[in-house]
């Protein structure tokens, strides 16, 4: 359980990282760690050289504005999870953000590379989707942004190209009147979920459902937007039936067995989620609701 | 006055220590040595075809590669059969390194010893073995069918079969009015501890001797067997255990390959050679426990009482018996209980299969026996419509029958005869603790809030203190410091508080001037080791000796200072004093400095013993006839038998009726250890206890597939509980004292851990109203379950 030999390489900005991955086509970009130094030694991957961002400045800035949460390569979960200005703009993020792991590994692990990690039983992942954010690129051809939803490629897939570091992740906030729940089950507190689920309903002007979406955590190969709005406006959110989205769902849904549940299990599991999501989400007086 | 020691609550005096980063475990020393790593078996049963080390010698570092061929003399033999046994008809043990066959995932093939680990792990990633597979046995149904065997010479896959009965169970069962056959399944798990095994060897050529350090649970097992194995004297032998981050027993196993390898190596190398084990290593290279399939046939009367009971289990041993048959012995022995059986005939068998071996868990093979009897008792009551707790109650050994002799033998070769107890009583104030009578209440409370929740209760006899003996060595030095020695050995118990407790009351000195010492062959060569919550017992009943024999001493020596009788002396805070006349005193230190006659004054106090001093009877020898120098002696606890600790347990858990999580919501321990040196400590064990117990009974498996390859083989996928997993524990006590000790105390290493999934299958099972067979159970196997029996009630 000790990485292989590899070189360790500590860029001052972005360019030099850029200009680093594209002279090493073995090379890794390193974040937090949590995720990549596991796999380095078990010698499940073998890079040649380490890129840290860890040097790079700038990059660990959480920005709230009009339309979005940006947040920067090397914000920390915890950071992020602590942060009451991003709380009050997108109380998602908290919500899904303390079922990330545990305090020791959300102290290292960035938000944006568990976004760039891309693992289906991530939670950061299915936010992204869910609030329609953009993925901002840095490559040697300059910027580009991809939208959340052309991001996930597959399982630990990213339509980054090898020499592209993501700079930052934009989360978009909701309109008013949108209340949001995040429910998830795992075997341990703090583990990657069996299934999960981010709800968020928005009202129109005289209370009833004027749209409904959900994300879902470990039941999916990449992480979607399923969108119940059809089945849901109109709807008094006090009185719904929550069970009318379980056809929508469960055909979302592509959950695989592991020792850990089988696939009927996550499908029973996620279907439930979402039911009570919504109902919390709908049942939600502080912290789901946004101004 | 100094305040009694003994039974009061006192800080563990080694926390501060170890929770401030000063623990030295075993990969904290030996910075410069070479360091070794393995190539493992990636088959579970396979012939060695060739190995190709060639890629491997180029690696920059590496000092040498070894394969069997290169294992001289004994080192080169199979490892021993640790604990024979007349039942244990095929003991089959492994290799040091693989030789001609791999019989698991994680057996050791080749050595590679490099300047450091990582350089070791490149040349074993460039080493080439080539195997043939063999067919692999997993799992015990398949070997019992035994379609294929894991060692050619073991028929059947059996290393063992045993059957012991007392009574006629035959008659007995034929003529019970009601009987029940129940068959169980538990899943095999592992200790686990924080930190894995490891082993630190320094051969020193100067003088042809050898310092092993190795996180062991027995430095004076080791160190006997590296003295053979590598044909040295043992007088050229030590063996030191560092701290240990946790045994749980997996370490109490020796010698493991790695503990006759590594010292071998350095004195081959002439260099320092140490190896610490990586997790996944512990995974597929230490040792598991509790795998076992059970079939129980119960006859009982219409109150429930037991008529006859006929228990016969399949045990998993692995792929290797070097600890022998122990785990299903007690299995087939401490199943019984606080129960009275009528009858009871057990028959096991011991099964070989292509996994790692199996060895004593905290528990050994009690757990998989209490799951037994307990799943038992639940069924009685089912049966018969009576109280699950009333039907324990009818079956209990009563105060006035103790002792009570089981009429079986027990895993020491010696009777299984219970000292102590009181069940009704343990039984009472755990209904109390509980609220047992009230749950009804509580039930029907939650279910109209369309919650489900159930109860469960069990209860079990645990065998301490098993023997053959161990010592205690003291001696006090002319500062008056209290050096104590034992050697079993501490992975965290606190014996370095409940030991000190125990000598600070005998000898009457202050708690701090005492420094206990373990599981160091330099001070006390002559020991067992730490396992089957026996180093309480057995350590604190021979340092309780050993400290009687100093304190004799040194009254006598005082008494002829004084001239007084010894009876008229007293010990306070280290200064003996003539009763009653406080003025005439003097202290431990002064004594130490008198009891050691010298020619030479090294320092201040030494002066006061040196020739010239003129203090002395010249007609007498400085040194008696029977006397010997220093305030120092030593004395050996041995016992006729174990003493039986008790325990009852209950919890309250919670089933969501939709996703079937499970919830536990409340859990009672009810302990009975006799005295309790320092209720903290005992307090302690039992909660670390019940969190390994949560482990069993809800998360921990080992998911071997078919082809023997460990699934789960990381602390990602293997579920072991964190905190937030571990319910918040309620514990009461019963002190009833052992007879056999002088200090009356029984063992608490291992109790919490052993009904802990007697007790979840049992309030889960109330909770659904189908039986549960099965452990451990989760989320997804209890909604299977709910879906099965659904369909079954439809049909
Ligand atoms: C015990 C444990 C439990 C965990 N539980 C959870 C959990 O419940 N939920 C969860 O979501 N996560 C969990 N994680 C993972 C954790 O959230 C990681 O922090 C996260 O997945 C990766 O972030 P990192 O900063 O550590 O990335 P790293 O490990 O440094 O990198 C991960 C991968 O992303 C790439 N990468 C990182 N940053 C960038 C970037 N800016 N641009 C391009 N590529 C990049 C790396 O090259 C690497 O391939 C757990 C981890 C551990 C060790």
């Amino acid at each position: 359980m000790k990485p292989g030999p590899f070189r360790y390489l500590s860029p001052d900005s972005l360019d030099e990282a850029v200009a680093m991955l594209r002279e090493h086509p073995e090379a890794k970009v390193l974040a937090g760690g949590q995720s990549l130094i596991p796999v380095l030694s078990m010698r499940l991957a073998r890079p040649t050289h380490l890129v840290d961002l860890a040097g790079i400045p700038g990059l660990d800035r959480i920005e709230v504005r009009d339309d979005c949460v940006r947040v920067g390569a090397l914000v920390r979960h915890a950071q992020l999870l602590a942060d009451d200005e991003a709380y009050a703009a997108l109380p998602l993020l908290r919500q899904a953000l303390s079922n990330v792991a545990h305090p020791a590994i959300r102290n290292r692990g960035t938000t944006v590379g568990s976004i760039a990690h891309a693992d289906a039983a991530g939670e950061m992942p299915s936010i992204l989707v869910v609030t329609d954010g953009v993925v901002e690129v840095v490559g040697p051809n300059g910027r580009r942004e991809i939208a959340g939803t052309d991001f996930f490629a597959g399982a630990l897939e990213t339509a980054l190209e090898h020499d592209e570091i993501v700079e930052a992740v934009r989360f978009g906030r909701f309109p008013a009147r949108t209340r949001t729940a995040f429910l998830e089950s795992a075997r341990r507190h703090g583990d990657y979920a069996l299934a999960g689920v981010a709800a968020v309903l928005t009202l129109d002007e005289i209370g009833r459902i004027a749209s409904a979406r959900a994300a879902f955590v470990s039941v999916t190969d990449v992480p979607g937007v399923v969108d119940l709005t059809d089945i849901l406006s109109g709807m008094d959110p006090d009185s719904a039936d929550w069970s009318v989205i379980d056809e929508p769902v469960q055909a979302a849904l592509a959950p695989e067995s592991d020792i850990h549940a089988d696939a009927d299990y996550r499908r029973m599991l996620a279907g439930e989620l979402a039911r009570r999501a919504f109902a919390a989400a709908a049942g939600a007086t502080h912290g789901g609701t946004h101004a | 006055m100094t305040t009694r020691q003994f039974g009061a609550p006192v800080q563990r005096r080694e926390d501060p220590r170890l929770l401030t980063g000063g623990g030295r475990y075993l990969d904290d020393l030996g910075h410069t040595a070479y360091e070794a790593a393995f190539v493992r078996s990636p088959y579970a049963h396979a012939r060695i075809l060739e190995i190709d080390t060639d890629a491997a010698v180029d690696v920059d570092g590496v000092i040498a590669i070894y394969t069997h061929e290169d294992l001289p003399g004994a080192v080169g033999e199979p490892l021993p059969v640790l604990i024979p046994h007349p039942a244990l008809t095929a003991a089959r043990t492994g290799y040091p390194l693989a030789k001609g066959e791999v019989n698991h995932v994680g057996e050791a093939v080749v050595m590679v010893v490099a300047t450091n680990r990582y350089v070791a792990e490149d040349a074993v990633d460039r080493i080439v073995v080539r195997y043939e597979q063999l067919p692999p046995v997993v799992g015990i149904e398949n070997a019992r069918e035994a379609a294929h065997l894991v060692h050619e010479d073991a028929p059947g896959n059996v290393s063992a079969h045993l059957v012991q009965e007392v009574g006629d169970v035959t008659s007995a069962m034929a003529g019970a009015p009601h009987t029940l056959t129940l068959e169980l399944d538990i899943e095999r798990s592992a200790c686990m501890p924080m930190e894995g095994k490891g082993v630190y060897a320094r051969w020193n050529s100067d003088d042809e001797s050898l310092r092993v350090y190795s996180s062991t649970q027995t430095s004076t097992g080791v160190r006997a067997c590296v003295a053979a194995k590598l044909d040295l004297p043992l007088a050229k032998v030590e063996c030191i255990a560092p701290d240990v981050g946790g045994g749980f027993g997996v370490k109490i196993m020796h010698p493991w390959p790695e503990e006759v390898l590594v010292p071998w190596a350095s004195r081959n190398l002439d260099h320092d050679v140490k190896w610490t084990e990586d997790r996944r290593e512990h995974f597929i290279s230490s040792a598991h426990e509790r795998g076992q399939l059970q079939e129980v046939t119960v006859g009982f009367d219409d109150e429930g009482r037991m008529l006859a009971l006929d228990v016969r289990f399949w045990h998993d041993n692995g792929a290797y018996t070097p600890y022998g048959i122990i785990v299903p012995i007690i299995t087939a022995t401490q199943l019984l209980g606080p129960y009275k059986p009528g009858s009871y005939r057990v028959e096991f068998f011991s099964l070989y299969t292509n996994t790692v071996l199996v060895t004593p868990y905290r528990g050994a093979g009690r757990p998989q026996g209490c799951f037994a009897m307990e799943r038992t008792m639940d069924a009685i009551a089912a049966h018969l419509g009576i109280d699950r707790a009333e039907v324990r109650s009818r079956n209990f050994i009563q105060p006035d029958e103790m002792p009570y002799d089981h009429g079986l033998m027990f895993q020491d070769g010696r009777p299984l005869k219970y000292d102590s107890g009181d069940f009704p009583a343990s039984l009472a104030k755990l209904k109390e603790l509980v609220g047992w009578d009230d749950f009804a209440d509580y039930r029907a409370q939650a279910e109209a809030e369309g919650r489900k929740v159930g109860l469960g209760i069990g209860c079990y006899v645990e065998g301490t203190g098993v023997g053959p003996y161990e010592g205690g060595h003291i001696q006090i030095e002319t500062n008056g410091r209290v050096n104590v020695a034992t050697g079993l050995t501490t992975q965290g118990q606190g014996h370095q508080t409940s030991l000190a407790q125990i000598v600070a009351d005998e000898l009457g000195v202050p708690i701090e001037n005492v420094h206990v010492t373990t599981g160091d062959t330099r001070r006390m060569a002559y020991a067992v080791g730490t396992f089957a919550s026996r180093a309480a017992v057995m350590s604190g009943n021979a340092v309780a000796l050993a400290a009687k024999v100093v304190r004799a001493k040194a009254l006598r020596i005082a008494a002829d200072a004084l001239e007084v009788s010894p009876e008229d002396l007293e010990i306070e805070d280290g200064v003996i004093s003539v009763k009653g006349a406080p003025g005439s005193s003097i202290d431990l230190g002064t004594i130490a400095v008198m009891s050691n006659p010298l020619r030479y004054a090294f320092d201040e106090a030494a002066k006061k013993a040196t020739q010239f001093a003129g203090t002395f009877d010249v007609e007498k020898p400085p040194i008696g006839d029977d006397d010997e120098p220093g305030l120092e002696g030593q004395d050996f606890y041995s016992p006729t038998q174990a003493t039986f600790a008790n325990g009852m347990h209950a919890a309250i858990v919670e089933t969501d009726p939709v996703t079937a999580e499970i919830r536990i919501l409340r859990y009672c321990v009810v302990h009975d250890c006799g005295n309790m040196i320092n209720p903290l400590i005992v307090e302690g064990q039992v909660h670390g206890g019940v969190a390994q117990g949560v482990g069993g009974a809800l998360y921990e498996r080992m998911v071997y597939d078919e082809s023997g390859q460990l699934l789960n083989a990381s602390f990602m996928d293997f579920l072991m509980p964190y905190a937030s997993e571990v319910p918040f524990i309620e514990t009461d006590h019963l002190e009833t004292p052992s007879p056999l000790n002088p200090l009356g105390i029984k063992g608490a290493g291992e109790a919490g851990t052993i009904p802990v999934t007697a007790v979840i299958a049992s309030a889960i099972e109330d909770a659904e109203g189908f039986p549960i067979t099965s452990m451990p159970i989760s989320p997804p196997e209890l909604w299977a379950l709910r879906r099965a029996h659904a369909r079954k009630d439809a049909s």
